[in-house]
């Protein structure tokens, strides 16, 4: 287990995480592929703290990345309701107006 | 050796369950494949001795998925572990973009020199942690507790059928106009 190995892991989830997040029209799956990129910034987070630098400072980042995944989620979950009252619908094609 | 194999098993269950998020047949499974996938990274995260953290993913994925499988019941309208599906747009700029950036990132990863290990961790991480948020890091805590109470209140505000501007419009002390009468402060 070495620095560059967990980081490519890394890396494939989050680019695994950035296809979803592109590619599916259901938000709850959109909203599936961002926790994927997040799992991955996790994971390549507490490998930086493991092998470079293993002090508590590191740790109270990626805690900080775990606090940004629940309001990501909680939000995400708010705002998919709201559409899905509003429109009847979960399908992010049905929401094109908000692209802005 | 022993931490070798069980890092590259975990990563290969947390890739592939990853990817089979997208691919399997029904909403249920890929909540549950991304589950895994979280429980493989929370695993790999005891294996750096990140305790706490690695049990607080492991526990908070579990929930989350928990909660998101009943969201998929509820916005689907369907049986959310029998219906085929596949719902993507534009699959090809979306493999194109995840390749880019996997290419990117790990070749990033594999071409940096990476600095030598700075200091040791602590004996027990766990109470490390615990003193740093109590002590020199308390600001951390301090502006992640008000972003939680303020997602919790916003997260309700949106979701909410029926707020009180809904029931009293903009002057709050007018009568509720609610489709059914009686209830508290009507």
């Amino acid at each position: 287990m070495t620095l560059d190995a967990v980081l490519v892991v890394a890396a494939a989830l989050f680019a695994v995480g950035v296809y979803g997040a592109l590619s599916q029209q259901v938000v709850v799956m959109v909203m599936m592929g961002l926790e994927l990129m997040n799992n991955g910034v996790l994971l390549a987070a507490a490998a930086m703290w493991w092998f470079l630098a293993p002090d508590p400072t590191g740790q109270v980042l990626l805690l900080v990345v775990l606090a940004a995944m629940t309001v990501e989620m909680a939000m995400g979950f708010a705002v998919a309701t709201l559409f899905h009252r509003e429109r009847g619908s979960d399908m992010t094609d049905m929401a094109e107006d908000l692209a802005g | 050796m022993l931490a070798d194999l069980v890092f590259w098993g975990l990563s290969v269950v947390a890739v592939v369950s990853g990817a089979s998020v997208f691919r399997v047949d029904s909403m249920a499974r890929a909540t549950y494949a991304l589950a895994v996938s979280f429980v493989a990274v929370g695993a790999a995260l005891l294996l750096m001795r990140l305790d706490y953290l690695g049990l607080i993913t492991v526990l908070m994925m579990v929930m989350e998925m928990a909660v998101m499988a009943v969201y998929m019941v509820m916005f689907m309208g369907m049986n959310p572990a029998l219906m085929p599906m596949s719902m993507v747009h534009g699959k090809r700029a979306a493999v194109a973009a995840a390749v880019t950036v996997f290419v990117v990132l790990s070749g990033g990863a594999l071409l940096v020199d990476w600095p030598a290990r700075r200091g040791a961790p602590a004996p027990d991480t766990v109470a490390a942690l615990g003193e740093a948020l109590m002590g020199s890091k308390m600001l951390v805590m301090m502006a992640i507790s008000p972003v939680m109470i303020a997602t919790m209140v916003a997260g309700i505000a949106v979701a909410a059928p029926r707020g009180r501007y809904d029931r009293f419009g903009d002057d709050l002390r007018s009568p509720a106009a609610d489709p059914q009468r009686g209830g508290v402060g009507r």
